[in-house]
């Protein structure tokens, strides 16, 4: 029999109670009615920040389609519960609706606190919780003007760095003699004031707000000690309270501190009705994070399924996050509140880091601590809480990974936070299912999909559980190609036979010899047919153009940016029908000539060459097109001059040599007519400047670019896209698009914008040195071939008859063009022996 | 044997391969780094096209290879063999070098 269960809330948490319960209910046990008042499906609210730092409401929701048309399911949003009869088990909504149920559960959340100063309900004043506060705040931003957060906790300096993303000068007030009071100590808090003080937010702690002033609209706000600050905006968020309003009209407990009182199994003092999320107060405390919500809301469905009694196992409150580009990461009992506990603090002004450990009073068990300005150990000590140190404490300290191997936690150390899986589960996925690599273990468990500061750590079990993820680039190097890259650079090793003879062994082979050959043009080593370096490239770069199935080539001369001239247009029509070739526009806004033979291609060369054309490099793991829409020139859209960037980015990478193709697009505006979000790298045009995109691409795994940076001008994303292409080109593997490398990168999207943007590791000016050097090094490939009479004399059809036609090359017609002929194989019978000289 | 003078040495670059018309017959001569000639069937047996000789030239566990620039098959350069389908292989031809000269045989 079919039962009703009525969820209020569509936030967060209530959306993983309706998640779950669909994944397990396999009999179609539950019918579920979900009562929402926000206007939207459940979005991520933990990424909210990021709406206004270039994602869309459709990039947060949570709700996929398969949800919304299920059956089983039926979401209002719009609509408000506003009572509840216990007796006779009905809920009435804001819009007059009475729905039954057999069982209710409220996952209401929180509201943003106000404090009742003075002037506090202004235009002007808003809090920080939907995409509507957001909507409005941006609405009401002046770019260069003051603008004030109210509350210096997390969720408070997020505002606060909204502010900024908005234009605005920022200026955070606490009332707590220090930033985020709730989860870091003084030491910490100083060192956080001053790293984000550096970035331009003015803080003011130890400072109560006396009144907000205006007649209508905000204008300033007066601190106690008689401070005004001008201002036009101020967000509060000054903490939360639980939404348990329905508890008095319904007769529920509520807790002492507010929300709905509700045992360890989330039951509330009424029968069949039970309270999750931030408006839960399990055994009287509630939870301001998501992830204890999210434990409410599973067990919550297994005790609905009758799967299990769903006990709520307890929260971890362990907090890592980036604010402002700042780590800052809390753990355990991060205020040594724990009777005689230990704290062990390691502060460098310099780095402008500070680590505290709070330790049992025998100093051997980690209770624990907080890491300001370099998190990158929370990795490996969060799982360690409650456990014996494995090591000295200074070495937990060191990068994740570097200090304690994984083998030192127990099978039950909780591994993901985010996500509750264990260090057993973990390495148990891995030996049962042969996991290979980190995709795998998220696939398969989930653990390392949400923050992703777990990630170091499930690279150390794979180890552990003995994966030898080898890097070898193949029998003849044990090197990985990024390796090889750095021996190259180092050593100014010329050439392929050196560098076998040094570092590898045998010949070589067909992934070597074009991975270094890769590398050698990378770095700037002359023409890619000189001397050895032919011998090295894969045909396609050997003839300077893509092998077709009869052995046969084509010929892609760049359009840059895919402007043509008429003219232009003309020379490439009368080319192809001088030569007969195949035509045909390419999905990279150029056009493709097919069917040349080898001999044939100088010729055909000669006369692109003197049309003005040179080599597009659609055979090489090089740039291949900067593809660009119309732009402001003439679409009545556009807000930037997209043709005229993209014609200036793909000269300026042209020729690039880098471990797999690159492609690029400018857009004129959002619209994104230039699908620069499905390219290695993406620019799109803002009403400011330019936002760059990286990491997306079309092909087998498609995927989107994600943003690097935003409102950039021309040389700050000139700079920047330097700086990324060549990490890449430096570091990433044989054949890796920037998808995949940046999929594998420790730390993700953001080390990476730690190392491009802010220069974590103080290499951007090299790399831009030597992105300058590949610019002015730039020659025509082909201008070369036609210039040099050793290299002509490799195109042809046999050397010891240069004219005459490869007899296996057929063509016929079709729709007026050629196309290969079905295969004849004129094989020679021999009788086989072996060869001698 | 039937040895025919197909072309000079100074044609065929060390670790490279090059394309002749021997009799009609396309095939693939290559040098080695050690000065080694070998000549094998210029038709790539998976696809039909004569494209064998534009391949890269290494070794698979000392083992002088080609690999096939159309779908990346290695062959021994010595036997023909493909070293990964035990169903393909290609003609060996003799080969050998007088004075400046090369010459392969035919049948
Ligand atoms: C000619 C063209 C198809 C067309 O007629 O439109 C083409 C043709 C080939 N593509 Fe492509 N791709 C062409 C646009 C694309 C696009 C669309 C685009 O660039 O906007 C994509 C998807 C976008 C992307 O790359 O992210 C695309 C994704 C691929 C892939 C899959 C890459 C991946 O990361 O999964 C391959 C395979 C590879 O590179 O390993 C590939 C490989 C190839 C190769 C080189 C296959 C081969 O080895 O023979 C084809 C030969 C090119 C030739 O003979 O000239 N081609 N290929 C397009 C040439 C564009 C140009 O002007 O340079
Ligand atoms: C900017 C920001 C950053 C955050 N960062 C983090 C972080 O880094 N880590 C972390 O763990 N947590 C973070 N949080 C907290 C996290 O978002 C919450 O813990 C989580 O959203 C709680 O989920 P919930 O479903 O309980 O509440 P909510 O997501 O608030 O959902 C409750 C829903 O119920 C609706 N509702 C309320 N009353 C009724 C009613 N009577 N009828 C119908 N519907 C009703 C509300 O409109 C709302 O849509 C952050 C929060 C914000 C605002
Ligand atoms: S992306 Fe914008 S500017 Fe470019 S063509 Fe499309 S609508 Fe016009
Ligand atoms: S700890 Fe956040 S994803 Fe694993």
């Amino acid at each position: 029999m079919t039962r009703t269960l009525v969820v209020v809330g569509h936030g967060m948490v209530g959306h993983r109670l309706v998640e779950t319960l669909r994944e397990r209910d396999a009999t179609d046990a539950w019918q579920i009615v979900v009562l929402a008042e926000e206007p939207r499906p459940a979005y991520d609210r933990v990424a909210l920040s990021s709406y206004l730092d270039g994602k869309s409401a459709a990039d947060l929701s949570l709700t996929s389609h398969e949800l919304l048309d299920d059956p089983m399911v039926e979401l209002r949003l719009n609509t408000a519960v506003t009572a509840i009869d216990p007796t006779a088990r009905r809920v009435s909504t804001s819009d007059g609706l009475d729905v039954a149920y057999d069982a209710l559960v409220l996952a209401t959340g929180s509201r943003p606190f106000v404090p009742p100063v003075p002037g506090h309900d202004l235009d002007g004043c808003f809090v920080y919780r939907t995409i509507e506060d957001l909507d409005a705040i941006r609405a009401a931003a002046v770019e260069g003007r003051p603008g004030v957060v109210i509350g210096g906790g997390l969720l408070g300096l997020e505002a606060a760095n909204a502010l900024r993303l908005l234009g605005m000068r920022a200026h955070v007030v606490e009332m707590a003699p220090r930033l985020m009071p709730l989860q870091i100590d003084e030491g910490g808090g100083q060192v956080l004031s001053r790293l984000v003080g550096d970035l331009g937010l003015t803080i003011h702690c130890g400072a109560a707000t006396k009144s907000v002033d205006g007649d209508e609209h905000v204008r300033s706000i007066t601190l106690a000690d008689g401070t005004v600050i001008d201002t036009d905006v101020v967000v509060f968020s000054a903490g939360v309270r639980p939404r348990d309003e329905l508890a008095e009209l319904a007769g529920l407990r509520r807790a002492e501190r507010g929300g709905f009182l509700v045992d360890d199994n989330c039951r509330t003092s009424a029968e069949n009705i039970w309270a999750i999320g931030e408006c839960a107060a399990v055994q009287g405390r509630c939870y301001g994070l998501v992830a204890p919500g999210y434990s409410m809301a599973e067990g919550v469905a297994e005790q609905l399924l009758e799967i299990s009694d769903g006990t709520f196992p307890g929260a971890d409150l362990s907090t890592k996050l980036k604010l402002l580009g700042v780590d800052v990461a809390s753990f355990g009992d991060a205020h040594g509140q724990t009777e005689g506990a230990l704290e062990v603090v390691y502060a460098n002004n310099a780095a402008g880091t500070y680590a505290k450990l709070v330790l049992s009073d025998d100093a051997r068990v980690l209770l624990g601590g907080v890491l300001v300005g370099d998190a990158s150990a929370y990795a490996v000590l969060r799982p360690l809480i409650g456990r014996e140190l494995p090591a000295p404490p200074e070495q937990l300290l060191l990068p994740a990974g570097s200090g304690v191997d994984s083998g030192a936690l127990p099978a039950d150390a909780a591994v993901c936070s985010c996500n509750n899986v264990s260090k057993g589960d973990i390495t148990a996925a891995i030996n049962e299912q042969g996991l290979t690599d980190v995709p795998g273990i998220k696939g398969c468990t989930k653990a390392g999909t949400s923050c992703g500061s777990c990630v170091p750590m499930l690279k150390n079990l794979l180890a552990e559980c003995g994966v030898r993820t080898s890097k070898a680039l193949c029998e003849h190097f044990p090197q990985s190609r990024s390796e090889l890259f750095e021996i190259i650079r180092a050593t100014g090793v010329g050439s392929f036979s050196e560098l076998i003879g040094k570092h590898g062994s045998g010949r070589g082979c067909d992934i070597c010899k074009p991975a270094v050959a890769s590398i050698l043009a990378s770095l700037g080593s002359g023409h890619i047919l000189d001397g050895e370096q032919a011998g090295l490239q894969d045909t396609n770069d050997r003839f300077l153009a893509n092998m077709q199935r009869n052995g046969t080539y084509s010929v892609v001369p760049r359009v840059p940016g895919g402007e043509i001239t008429p003219e232009k247009l003309i020379a490439l029509g009368e080319v192809a029908k001088e030569f007969g070739l195949y035509t045909k526009i390419t999905g990279g806004q150029r056009i493709d000539l097919f069917g040349a033979r080898v001999e044939q291609l100088p010729l055909i060369w000669q006369r692109l060459v003197d049309a003005g054309f040179e080599s597009g490099h659609a055979y090489g793991k090089a740039l291949r097109t900067v593809k660009s829409c119309v732009g402001n020139d003439w679409c009545r859209y556009g807000v930037q001059d997209s043709v005229s960037m993209a014609i200036r980015l793909e000269l300026r990478y042209r020729g690039l040599r880098a471990p797999h193709k690159v492609k690029a697009g400018v857009s004129g505006c959002a619209r994104e007519c230039a699908e620069a979000r499905g390219k290695d790298f993406g620019v799109i045009a803002t009403d400011k400047g330019w936002n760059l995109y990286v990491g997306g691409n079309g092909g087998f795994t498609p995927r989107h670019a994600e943003l690097l940076a935003a409102d950039l001008d021309d040389d700050q994303l000139i700079r920047l896209v330097d700086r990324f292409l060549m990490f890449y080109v430096r570091t990433a593997d044989r054949l890796q698009r920037t998808a995949a490398w940046l999929e594998a990168m420790d730390g993700g999207l953001d080390h990476l914008r730690e190392v491009i943007v802010e220069d974590s590791l103080g290499i951007a000016a090299e790399l831009e040195a030597a992105m300058q050097r590949h610019v002015d090094g730039y020659t025509d490939e082909w201008a070369g071939v036609l210039a040099d009479p050793g290299k002509l004399a490799r195109f042809v059809s046999f050397v010891n008859a240069p004219d005459a036609p490869d007899p296996t090359i057929r063509f016929v017609q079709e729709r007026g063009q050629i196309r290969p002929g079905p295969v004849v194989l004129p094989m020679p019978v021999v009788a086989n022996q072996e060869v001698r000289t | 044997m039937n040895w025919q003078q197909i072309c000079g040495i100074d044609l065929l670059p060390r670790e490279y391969g090059v394309p002749v018309l021997v009799q009609d017959h396309p095939v693939a001569l290559f040098r080695t780094h050690d000065d080694q000639l070998f000549a094998v069937g210029n038709v790539d047996p998976f696809c039909g096209a004569g494209v064998i000789s534009r391949g890269i030239v290494g070794d698979r566990s000392g083992e002088p290879t080609v690999a096939s620039p159309m779908l990346k098959q290695v062959f021994s350069l010595r036997t023909g063999q493909c070293l990964d389908d035990p169903n393909a292989r290609l003609p060996v031809y003799p080969v050998r070098r007088r004075a400046d000269v090369v010459e392969v045989a035919v049948p």
